[in-house]
């Protein structure tokens, strides 16, 4: 049974909101096999109408119970929800263990909400490569809202910035003082950042000092200033939950307010600019490991760099003005 | 990093023990040997799971039963499979699962069954054989 459709008939399954090939598609794109453009090239004119929400934080924050709370939230709100969960490939075997599907099993029968886990496979920046891909087929799929939840960040894993149109980062209590709250990275590209575990001991603290820090920060008349959301989500009963709602309506308001600016226009020039940007490293690499292959000179440039008879810039000036400049 | 297809593997504990110390285990060296495998978890219905790989797009499925109730459970994964277009997706499982009970589970076209005492490295060879295609 697999393999028989063609790449066309899956785009338009997909178009259908078809699970089986959005899933297929999502795979091939992912392995960037031989029809990974031309299905991106399909899938292009469908997309560009969802709401894109990033969901970033360090590991074991919470994101993936608040993301489960969310799609409740858009689901009531009548959208169709899709969802990129990505968790971390190893360095070593190249494998994975992606474990977010068990905090985001409340949807699991419900048709409106499709979500899908990827493995970073050594791609930097919280996501994986293909992510960018992905999202669109969500979005041809039919689904009004995408919702991507970064690896377990640090400090600097802030490439949900370039998808995302409202980005939201977790921190938990104790996590450390305004002096964590004020450095450049992570916390610069909160557009919403929530504190999660908010019933935690010090939860009031780090709200002053999370505070104390944005509000150290100047904004222009009218630019959106970060909020900071304190929420519950986790706990054994439903009314112990606390702040979904409340963030819930901030994310309403920061896409009210992009849509109000025209600010999403400019979300989504940087996007494509750094998606542009992404794919041009991409295919030239490829042109060059191309060239390269077979002839043995890979492992030459790399034999005279390491004995110092030539160095990294100057064999990357030559490769490229023996392949590229002169078209191989 | 790398490049080319990555063998996607769904692990899941159906039913209502809880004993997943062993399903772990093969998770993390399947992990080890350059699978992406997603891990969904204790108490899964056979309908969530099905879901699940058809929504991850794996190529198998591996489920861990230890309490006894594999043959009311594979038969329904096996049929919801099929129901949903899906029966190339390959199914193996393992646990504590009685000898006389294996051959009827195989002829419902489940891949393999490895039961207790199984070396990790078993249920690893047997995916990379079977998962060539």
């Amino acid at each position: 049974m697999k393999k028989k459709l063609s790449t066309d008939e899956m785009v338009k399954r997909l178009l259908a909101s078809d699970r089986r090939s959005a899933a297929r598609l999502i795979t091939l794109v992912e392995n960037e096999m031989d029809d990974h453009h031309k299905v991106m090239s399909l899938v292009y004119p469908h997309t560009g109408k969802a709401m894109i929400l990033g969901i970033t934080g360090a590991g074991g924050a919470g994101k993936s119970t608040l993301t489960d709370h969310l799609i409740g939230k858009f689901r009531e709100q009548g959208n169709k929800v899709g969802v990129v969960v990505v968790d971390p490939s190893s360095p070593f075997s190249g494998g994975a263990f992606l474990g977010d599907r068990i905090r985001l099993q409340s949807h699991s029968q419900d048709d409106g909400v499709y979500i899908r886990s990827m493995a970073s496979r050594g791609y930097l920046g919280g996501l994986s490569r293909a992510t960018y891909d992905v999202i669109r087929i969500m979005e041809a799929m039919g689904n009004e809202v995408v919702i991507v939840e970064t690896l377990g960040a640090g400090q600097d894993e802030v490439d949900v910035i370039h998808i995302a149109h409202t980005c939201l980062v977790l921190v938990t209590p104790g996590m450390g003082d305004d002096i964590q709250a004020m450095k450049a990275g992570i916390m610069e590209i909160a557009d919403i950042i929530v504190l999660n575990k908010a019933d935690l001991d010090g939860a009031d603290r780090s709200l002053r000092h999370l505070q104390g820090a944005l509000t150290a920060g100047s904004f222009e008349e009218g630019e959106w200033m970060p909020r900071v959301v304190s929420t519950v989500s986790a706990a054994s009963k439903p009314e112990d939950l606390q702040g979904i709602d409340e963030l819930a309506a901030t994310i309403a308001e920061h896409q009210a307010y992009l849509r109000k600016t025209r600010a999403i226009d400019q979300v989504k020039y940087n996007r494509v600019e750094q998606e542009l940007g992404l794919i041009f490293k991409d295919e030239l690499q490829k042109i060059i490991f191309k060239g390269l292959k077979g002839t043995g000179k890979k492992r030459e440039y790399i034999e005279s760099i390491i004995e110092q008879q030539d160095d990294p810039y100057s064999v990357v000036k030559e490769v490229l003005n023996t392949y590229l400049l002169t078209g191989e | 990093m790398s490049r080319g297809r990555k063998k996607r593997i769904l692990i899941a504990k159906p039913g209502l023990d809880g004993h997943d110390r062993g399903v772990k285990v093969v998770a993390r060296a399947l992990r080890n040997a350059g699978m992406e495998v997603i891990y969904a978890g204790l108490h899964q219905t056979p309908l969530q799971i099905v879901s699940a790989a058809i929504d991850e797009d794996v190529d198998a499925i591996g489920l861990s039963i230890l309490s006894g109730a594999h043959n009311t459970i594979f038969p329904k994964i096996m049929s919801f499979l099929k129901d949903r277009g899906a029966s190339d997706i390959l199914v193996f499982g393992g646990g504590t699962i009685p000898k006389k009970d294996l051959e009827n589970l195989k002829s419902l076209g489940i891949g393999e069954i490895f039961t207790t005492g199984t070396d990790t490295r078993a249920i690893i060879d047997y995916l990379n054989t079977t998962l060539e295609r």
